[in-house]
């Protein structure tokens, strides 16, 4: 731990980072409507410039980085929390990938946003979510790190409610701070474990500390706790269903927080600590599978909806699966890896979907779209590419951190995960082709009133940069040239991978599977006749498709077996054992003296002043009395 | 007569008193008089209240800063006052609110000599308790904190106030009565007989004798804390009081329960309180759900604030007798967030009730587009009080909530964690409810936002909150030597064949 003083250059940006777009927000809150239109440009530009800091702190931090103290924030339990930050290689891709990916994101919103009233306070939420999640990813204690923790969720909240005006924005965004919370308390709780037993709560320490200060079982207590406070920010089951609520928020929000980075923070905490689940290590199966499976669910059920963003964020949730996957599979480079690689072609998704919307007077349904390939070529082509890097197709980014997931599963001889993990990856290629050639190819299905048009250029060159990074984004980590895995390995450690040939194998089935989901989609949106096959296939399996339309029931199920019951509970409080038995006993006296006391009222109305008055002038004979005795003595 | 240096503290507590004296010889219709006079004391305060902070030795476990002197010599009754960590932010809080609370009743029409004159009372009764180093002087204080309130909600109150008035009498004048019994008590108990608080503590008392007194002290302050089941005074009392806000943001302070468990009921009985810890922690933790989960359902803003302050006084009932430093500094600490980040909602309350002439959250909907700064500022001090992470009621809650799981309470303390939970449910969904969704009900009328001066009425709170939130090292050091000599007074004994203290955990 050194002062800011003492620390090197690229530790001393870090405070520098988070300080730029804490300032444009706290401009913005505090003078958004004199700012005004430059609102935009003012946001844009101090997370543009805190972008170039975190690549010059890039080219600066090594091994295990440094961590810096900024200022004594909360003794507790006998030792010193710190307003610390930790800048290590881990912490620098993540605020690489925060700035960069925002920085574009919120030059998108330009474009987006332009024309509404709530401007100015779009840009200064998304720079204070900006704000909070580089010190989330920079913070060196646990403590710390749930500050920026809780104001992603906080400024997740403001913006999927950023159209408060519809119930349906406002019901989404208490839902989602709702589900958090839940995950949050656990996280609470894994923190006191940690405190109360290891004595700190600074990360490095911990991770150096937890073999020797606490029982393996303790420390599975603890990382499974802290994996619940994970499931919850990181949508995954069970608390998973926010997350498709959230898309009532302004897609560039989706984009950035519902996909890019926030929700992505669980992968990136249990990266943290990994220490703590390594010895734990009964945590690592949970985390697994219920990665995997979330992955594969979360596939099933984008596979079936038509609302283009609530596609893309089941789909968000089944990769941030594939992540969590890698994390309990020890695999922590590679969850990071394909985090990053996530983070570009699901940001460029989300921001093509938005240049759709904007065309068509905020449309969802795919049902009336098709043919805009015709229309906006740039949205199109870049929507492919993007298509394609999901899908893991040779050479994009996404086929490199999918696969190194896939092959960590093999080499550790979890065949099961491996195959629902391919499994899902035929999901995923089908579901995002059947988008791709619903939304841009075949016949156009678009109200006769519209002309949908290429987005503006403020736009599109967001989305052209984000192609571009989901095309080579891949050579960061290619078998061979693993930059990235070595540049991570002092804090993470090297992840398992299988022999070269077993790779090229596995890497070919994982490709062919994509293709073929390819085709299917084909098959079923494009190919002559696929109507009349999809009318079939549906028929026949009715009940299974009408199931997954209604999202397996699990709002319902949560519905009834959480929420009612405690709606219930906390009215019987209310009505039955507060006003009936609490007070049951007072209010019999106090019925009768309240009686009698509206009687003297009626008799002398004067009463209560008088007895005031006369009140106040005791008290005052007594305070007299009692500082003249003062003076005397 | 002794003290140490000019007589600050002494100064300050009599302070508003002293403006209440001024007032009551201001004809009623100079308004602008009395009210500049009133809000002049109550920054008087305030100053005087920074002077004594400034004169606070850090470090000292220890009373600084007081005075003694004879008072009735013939019953051993001095007048005797000192602050220590556990009173100074407490204090502070107090003489930090108190100027809202007046402004709050700026434009008030009705009687406002009165009004402004037992509000100032009232708080120099507070302070008077929390400086108090002699029984007797302590139950003159605490006594008079209780009048003028009685008065002004009676008198100014809304709906049900006779009813609430009554309830509120009742309640806490049984628990006075009691404890007043208990003080006597005490005083013979102690040879020669005496009510100065250093002199009594540690005077032998059998078990026996201990739980009796404990309980006699426990029924005063369980009330006006206040733990369940004996809160129900609380809500009414809110309900009635007068739509001013001023009222509401007294009561805040008017929770005097806490300081007086950690004072008084702890070191005089520790044996007692020790045997009586795990039942007052399943209470605190009660309420904290209990409360909570009532909130919820609250068609009140004002009721619904009320249960949730009953719940967050259960965090700090927890922190208390839990029995670790780190737990006890959360409590004393959230005793003045509550204040701070609770008042500014009631004063919020109180801004919309005049601007709709209503609090039910079914009569609202869409506030926000009408009123952005007043919503704005209702969503800080709710994100505030539901416990966000770099405001103040997280500091609070956490020292609190991990200092209670590293006690014998572990998983008890997670219990008490999903509180916070229920917290974000009940505010959340107030809110959703009144400032969201399409504009309607109330809000069609014309509104007027927030005005500068009403912003600025609360600007500080917001800067403390932050200040706490980001900075509270500064809070807890002063806190912690007096803390950590509690926590020592409650694991040692009085009883008489064991004078010794016992082994600290």
């Amino acid at each position: 731990m050194e002062s800011f003083s003492h620390a090197p250059l690229y530790a001393q940006l870090a405070p520098i980072v988070i300080g730029l777009p804490l300032l444009g927000a706290t401009i913005l809150l505090v003078a958004g409507r004199r700012v005004g239109r430059a609102s935009g440009a003012l946001a844009s530009t101090l997370l543009s410039i805190a972008f170039v800091l975190g690549v010059v702190s890039f080219f600066g931090v090594t091994g295990h980085g440094s961590q810096i103290h900024l200022w004594s924030w909360v003794p507790l339990l006998g030792f010193h929390t710190g307003v610390d930050l930790n800048v290590d290689p881990l912490a620098i891709v993540m605020v690489l990938v925060v700035t960069g990916v925002g920085a574009l994101i919120h030059w998108y919103s330009l474009g987006y946003m332009a024309g509404d009233p709530g401007y100015p306070r779009f840009f200064a939420y998304m720079n204070l979510f900006a704000a909070s999640m580089l010190l989330l990813v920079l913070a060196d204690n646990v403590l710390l790190l749930y500050v920026g923790w809780e104001g992603v969720g906080l400024c997740s909240y403001l913006l999927i409610g950023f159209w408060f005006e519809r119930p349906s924005a406002a019901h989404a965004a208490k839902k989602a701070f709702f589900v958090n919370r839940i995950g949050d308390f656990a996280f609470l709780a894994g923190i006191f474990v940690l405190a109360a037993s290891l004595g700190t709560l600074s990360i490095p320490r911990i991770d150096a500390s937890v073999s020797g200060g606490m029982t393996s079982g303790l420390a599975t207590v603890a990382a499974l706790l802290l994996f619940a406070g994970a499931t919850a920010k990181s949508a995954q089951i069970p608390l998973y269903v926010w997350l498709l609520d959230a898309m009532e928020g302004p897609t560039p929000v989706s984009a950035l927080i519902h996909a890019a980075t926030m929700v992505t923070a669980g992968v990136y905490l249990i990266a943290r600590v990994h220490p703590v689940f390594e010895f734990g290590a009964a945590s690592l199966d949970v985390v697994m599978w219920i990665g995997i499976l979330t992955a594969l669910l979360a596939a099933i059920l984008g596979a079936f909806e038509y609302d283009i963003k609530r596609v893309l964020a089941y789909s968000t949730v089944s990769q941030i699966g594939y992540m969590i996957a890698a994390d309990g599979l020890s695999s922590y480079s590679t969850g990071i890896f394909h985090l990053a690689m996530h983070a570009f072609f699901k940001a460029l998704l989300f921001l093509g979907a938005g240049a759709v919307m904007h065309a068509l007077a905020d449309e969802l349904d795919m049902r009336r779209m098709g043919g805009l390939r015709r229309v906006m070529p740039v949205t199109a082509g870049t929507f492919l590419i993007a298509a394609l890097a999901i899908s893991g197709i040779f050479p994009l980014s996404g086929f490199w951190s999918k696969d190194a997931i896939l092959a960590a599963a093999w080499a550790q001889g979890q065949y099961a995960i491996w195959a629902i993990g391919l499994a899902a990856a035929f999901l995923t290629a089908f579901y995002m082709f059947r988008l791709y050639f619903r939304v841009f190819e075949g016949p156009s299905h678009v109200q006769e009133d519209l002309h949908p048009h290429e987005a503006p250029r403020i736009m599109t060159v967001p989305l052209v940069i984000l192609g571009f990074l989901s095309v080579v984004g891949g050579a960061l980590n290619v078998p061979g040239n693993d930059a990235l895995e070595r540049f991570l390995d002092p804090v993470l450690g090297a992840p398992a991978a299988p022999g070269a040939v077993t790779d090229a194998i596995l890497s070919a089935v994982a490709v062919a599977v994509a293709v073929i989901g390819i085709g299917t989609a084909w098959g079923l949106y494009m190919a002559p006749a696929a109507d009349a096959r999809r009318a079939a296939l549906e028929h026949r399996f009715a009940v299974l498709v009408h199931v997954a339309r209604r999202k397996f029931y699990v709002d319902e199920l949560y519905g009834y077996a959480f929420v009612l019951p405690g709606k219930r509970l906390a009215m019987w409080f209310d009505s039955l054992v507060d006003a009936r038995i609490f007070d049951g006993a007072v209010n019999g006296i106090a019925a009768m003296l309240s009686g009698s006391g509206e009687q003297i009222r009626r008799l002398q109305t004067g009463f209560v002043r008088s007895y005031a008055a006369v009140f106040l002038f005791g008290v005052m004979v007594i305070f007299t009395v009692l500082i003249l005795r003062v003076a005397v003595t | 007569m002794t003290h140490q240096g000019f007589p600050w503290l002494d100064l300050m507590i009599f302070a508003p008193a002293a403006g209440a004296l001024v007032i009551a010889f201001i004809p009623g219709r100079s308004r602008n008089l009395i009210r500049s006079v009133a809000l002049a004391s109550a920054v008087a305060t305030f100053a005087l209240s920074m002077v004594v902070l400034a004169g606070f030795h850090t470090g000292e476990a220890g009373f600084q800063e007081g005075s003694v002197m004879r008072w009735v010599p013939q019953w051993n009754v001095h007048y005797a006052t000192g602050i220590d960590g556990i009173s100074l932010w407490m204090v502070i809080a107090t003489t930090f609110m108190m100027p809202v609370s007046i402004m709050t009743a700026w434009n008030m029409q009705d009687r406002l000599k009165g009004y402004v004159a037992l509000l100032l009372l009232t708080q120099t009764g507070i302070l008077g308790v929390f400086c108090s180093l002699d029984m007797f002087l302590f139950y003159l204080f605490w006594e008079t904190t209780l009048v003028p309130l009685y008065f002004l909600i009676g008198m100014w109150g809304g709906r049900r106030r006779l009813y609430a008035t009554v309830k509120f009498f009742l309640y806490t004048l049984a628990g006075s009565l009691i404890m007043l019994g208990a003080i006597f008590y005490l005083y013979f108990a102690h040879q020669p007989p005496t009510f100065s608080y250093t002199a009594l503590l540690g005077t032998p008392l059998g078990m026996g004798a201990q739980l009796l007194l404990f309980l006699g002290f426990f029924a005063s302050f369980a009330i006006k804390t206040p733990l369940i089941p004996l809160h129900t005074w609380l809500p009414d009392a809110h309900e009635a009081a007068p739509r001013w806000g001023s009222v509401d943001v007294a009561l805040t302070l008017f929770k005097l329960g806490p300081y007086g468990f950690i004072r008084f009921a702890i070191p005089f009985f520790p044996d007692a309180a020790r045997t009586m810890a795990p039942v007052i922690v399943g209470m605190a933790l009660a309420g904290i759900i209990y409360a909570a989960a009532v909130a919820i359902v609250q068609r009140d803003l004002k009721r619904l604030v009320a249960y949730s302050t009953v719940a967050h006084l259960g965090f700090i009932g927890l922190g208390i007798f839990v029995g670790t430093v780190t737990a006890l500094n959360g409590s004393v600490l959230q005793w003045a967030n509550q204040a701070i980040s609770t008042g500014a909602l009631f004063v919020l309350i109180a801004f919309l009730q005049q601007r709709l002439d209503t609090r039910m959250i079914p009569d609202m909907s869409g506030l926000a587009a009408r009123m952005p700064l007043l919503s704005g500022l209702f969503l800080v001090f709710a994100l505030s009080s539901l416990g966000l992470p770099g405001l103040n009621n997280f500091i609070g809650e956490f020292l609190i909530l991990v200092g209670s799981f590293a006690s014998g309470y572990r998983w008890w303390a997670v219990i008490g964690t999903f509180g916070t939970v229920l917290a974000a449910v009940y505010l959340l969904w107030a809110y959703q409810r009144a400032f969201h969704g399409p504009v309607g009900g109330v809000a069609e009328r014309e509104v007027r936002d927030l005005r500068p001066r009403e912003v600025a009425m609360l600007a500080p709170a917001l800067a403390a909150m932050v200040l706490i939130g980001f900075y509270p090292q500064a809070f807890i050091t002063r806190i912690q030597p007096s803390a950590a000599k509690v926590v020592k007074q409650m694991h040692s004994s009085v009883l008489p064949s064991s004078r010794s203290t016992a082994g600290l955990p």
